[in-house]
């Protein structure tokens, strides 16, 4: 199977991605976001879970939550490089809520077979989840899972959960003497305890949860083949996140660069200014083209699915370090302040870099298939 | 990958299928002497015939110019030259020698030529029998290209031109030069004009062309001198003192970001040849021993290759992207990202090619024990040639920069 020349990306995607942009532009600008999550500036200030659950509504009374849902199971069904679309866009805004979440669940669940389907009808119904799998080492190995399961019974404690504190539901990567599979059941469920980590990006909240005989329904009975299909339109997706929040990091820099004047010139008269900002541009449509490159290869080529989603985290990973630093840096004093907006994109960016692996973690994967699968 | 064909229009289809037939019987045989990384070291007449007897072929078979205008001894077709260019690589058909004609010349004469100019000069440069050159740098005007000294003065309807260019590419084999000139100095770029001259026929006659040797030991640019040289102003594209503007289309294109599409083949393999691309530099280092196991088990290595392999991945797709209107959100921003890109992965690439050889990169071509023939040493060098002409890599951000993101001129 071969890809389309523009991607599969239809008139349809183009409108999503269009109308994303316009409802995050009017409803959720930087400042909205300051005022929403950084009240606390405190270093050791509490946990906490921000966001705006009303704005959350409107985007699932767009539909957007169930866009992966398979039609069969009442979703849309939408193809990646449409998802993508609007991923990015979301990223773009760094809008707190749990969609990448409950997107990402939603590819698992639908290469869980028929097991899946209930779930992935549960979430075209409204319920959103993420997925629990990381040991305490956040290893990116779902054989690591700290959770064991018996009798359809959840005992131990995964960490670096996304969005803990939005999600109605869990889909959680356990061990039995059979193997990995994976279980579906609600945060409210008994034998289910969340503790908020403190972490660094305002833009999302993560916590640790213990499972203590918490009952659960078995949604697949092999999550390591459920999970090698899903991973790569799950990297993808976090992958245009970053593409998002590095624009936004640029034409927020670029602006600041075009109106600040030292030396009686606008500061991005300087070439020590303007050309890294130039090579952050490069960097984010590489990775912005690759994003779109491996979306369509899930969508039309899934042979070469994985070697593609590699390539775009790579690239996006390290755009988004390069981004995050060039900004504060091209902002000076003021971009290492608190008050100043770049700060909230920098942190979700560091935050994404590392969340699924960083550059380095993806090219040894593609390293893996391009150098030594091939004789 | 994408599949070839799938968004052709009838026409591109229809001539698709055509120009597959063709190149199936067609394909030239394998040349008998070495041929340069590019056309630009053409150093012998051996290696220019050979391949100017390809581009007279691929002419005649309306694989060149495709659309162009019929009277200007194009094909008359819509959008079709990226079809034969799609074909012609795939074929792995050898690349044409009037690369600054097709690339530069073309469309340059074409948007700002006279008819009759037109009609004189494209049928010629498309079939590869006129070689052109581009004369824009002077030993005082490199970057700063519209500092130009070279001057033309008038003498009833003919000009008079004296100057000195450097750098000019195939200038030793051409019969034709696209020049960029003073007519005016009390202004800067105001006072440029841009003429068509032919110098091939006026050797020893007002054009003097004198070699340079690169530092790969190649030739293939030179400096060229005017004395007295009589041109026709019929030879004069565009209005006078609208150099800057017609060079600016030259440019656009030079970088690959202008509308026409240049004819383009290349690509072939045989011994005499070399690809450097990210693959080539993979079966290097599987092929390449070091304490026991081989480059390509080396973790650095494998992650600098891969970087490699990521980026040209990047740079095709976002080729592909330029195409798709919703994925952008400036018209330029992906067309002048094309030769920075280009020139800077080749350069990393040879680079990391070398450090992957160690101490055999330092073979070179006429050493038997060279891997890979001593390409990669020579691809390396060579690379600084992509990443200085037609606008440093330096040069380009600052057009990215401007252009697209509309900072302040650093000049
Ligand atoms: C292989 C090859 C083939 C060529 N073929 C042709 C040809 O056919 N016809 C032709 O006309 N020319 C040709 N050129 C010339 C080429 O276009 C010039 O070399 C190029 O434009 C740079 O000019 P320069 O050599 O004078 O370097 P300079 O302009 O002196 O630059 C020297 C260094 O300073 C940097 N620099 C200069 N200005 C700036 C600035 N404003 N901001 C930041 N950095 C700056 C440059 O990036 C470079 O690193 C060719 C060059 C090469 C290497």
């Amino acid at each position: 199977m071969s890809q389309p020349d523009d991607f599969g990306f239809t008139e349809e995607a183009a409108l999503l991605k269009e109308s994303a942009r316009k409802f995050f532009n009017e409803k959720f600008t930087a400042d909205v976001l300051h005022n929403m999550v950084a009240g606390d500036p405190s270093p050791d200030r509490a946990p906490q879970v921000q966001w705006d659950e009303d704005i959350w509504q409107q985007m699932v009374d767009l539909g957007w939550s169930l866009l992966a849902v398979p039609e069969a199971q009442g979703g849309v069904g939408m193809p990646l490089v449409g998802v993508a679309g609007l991923v990015e866009e979301l990223g773009r805004a760094a809008f707190p809520c749990p969609l990448l979440s409950t997107l990402a669940a939603s590819y698992i669940l639908s290469a869980c077979g028929s097991e899946g389907e209930p779930a992935l009808t549960e979430i075209a119904e409204g319920a959103t989840a993420t997925l629990v799998f990381a040991d305490e080492n956040g290893s990116l190995e779902p054989k690591a899972t700290p959770i064991g399961v018996s009798s359809g019974n959840l005992d131990g404690t995964g960490y670096f959960v996304q969005d803990a504190g939005k999600v109605s539901h869990l889909l959680v990567c356990a061990r039995s003497d059979s193997g990995l599979s994976l279980h579906w059941l609600g945060t409210d469920a008994a034998g289910v305890e969340r503790t908020q980590d403190s972490i660094v990006d305002l833009t999302r909240d993560q916590a640790h949860i213990h499972f203590n005989n918490a009952q659960a329904q078995q949604v697949s009975a092999d999550a390591s083949a459920a999970l090698e299909q899903a991973l790569p339109a799950l990297w993808t997706l976090y992958a245009a996140d970053m593409v998002g929040a590095g624009e936004w990091l640029l034409q927020t820099t670029v602006d600041y660069v075009n109106a600040r004047q030292q030396f009686d010139k606008p500061l991005g008269f300087f070439q020590a200014v303007k050309h890294p900002l130039v090579d952050v541009m490069v960097m984010i449509d590489q990775a912005k083209s690759l994003v779109y490159n491996a979306a369509c290869a899930v969508d039309c080529e899934p042979e070469m699915a994985r070697q593609y989603a590699h390539m775009a985290q790579a690239s996006a990973s390290d755009m988004a370090d390069y981004s995050g630093s060039r900004a504060v840096q091209c902002h000076g004093g003021i971009g290492f302040t608190w008050e100043c907006y770049v700060h909230l994109f920098f942190k979700r960016q560091r935050h994404s870099q590392m969340l699924w692996g960083d550059g380095p973690w993806h090219r040894a994967r593609l390293a893996e298939i391009v150098i030594d699968a091939v004789a | 990958m994408a599949e070839v064909g799938q968004m052709d229009t009838p026409e591109q289809a229809e001539f698709r299928q055509s120009a597959r037939a063709w190149l199936e019987d067609n394909r030239p045989a394998d040349p008998i002497v070495r041929l340069p990384l590019t056309p630009l070291e053409i150093m012998t007449e051996g290696q220019l015939s050979y391949l100017q007897a390809w581009q007279k072929a691929a002419y005649d078979a309306g694989l060149v110019g495709c659309d162009y205008p019929v009277e200007m001894g194009g094909g008359g077709k819509n959008d079709c030259q990226r079809i034969a260019n799609e074909e012609m690589l795939a074929a792995r058909t050898p690349y044409m020698p009037n690369v600054i004609g097709l690339g530069m010349a073309a469309p340059t004469v074409f948007y700002h030529g006279q008819e009759a100019v037109k009609q004189q000069l494209l049928p010629r440069l498309f079939s590869g029998e006129d070689i052109w050159c581009q004369g824009f740098s002077e030993p005082g005007a490199g970057s700063d290209l519209a500092s130009v000294q070279t001057f033309a003065e008038r003498k009833g309807d003919k000009w008079v031109i004296n100057g000195h260019k450097v750098w000019t590419s195939l200038a030793h084999f051409a019969d034709w030069m696209i020049l960029l000139l003073r007519t005016d100095k009390s202004v800067k770029h105001d006072g440029l004009s841009y003429f068509v001259v032919p110098i091939r026929s006026a050797l020893g006659k007002g054009v003097t062309v004198r070699p340079l040797i690169k530092m790969t030991g190649e030739t293939g640019f030179n400096e060229v001198i005017f004395e007295d040289l009589e041109v026709d102003d019929g030879y004069r594209l565009d209005e006078l003192g609208k150099g800057w503007q017609v060079a600016m289309t030259t440019l656009l294109h030079e970088r690959g970001a202008g509308d026409l599409v240049t004819p383009r083949s290349g690509g072939m393999k045989n011994k005499s040849s070399h690809v450097s691309n990210a693959s080539s530099l993979i079966s290097l280092a599987k092929r390449t021993i070091r304490s026991g196991s081989t480059a390509a088990d080396d973790p650095l290595l494998r992650d600098r290759m891969m970087q490699q392999l990521v980026r040209e991945t990047g740079m095709a797709a976002s080729q592909r992207r330029t195409r798709v209107t919703a994925l952008q959100d400036h018209p330029m921003r992906l067309p002048l990202q094309n030769k920075l890109l280009m020139s800077e992965i080749a350069q990393d690439t040879a680079g990391i090619a070398t450090e992957v050889e160690g101490a055999a990169a330092s073979l070179y071509l006429a050493d038997d024990a060279a891997p890979d023939g001593g390409q990669w040493p020579m691809a390396y060098m060579n690379s600084f040639g992509f990443t200085i002409a037609a606008g440093t890599s330096e040069v380009q951000k600052n057009i990215l920069g401007e252009r697209v993101l509309g900072m302040a001129k650093s000049k």
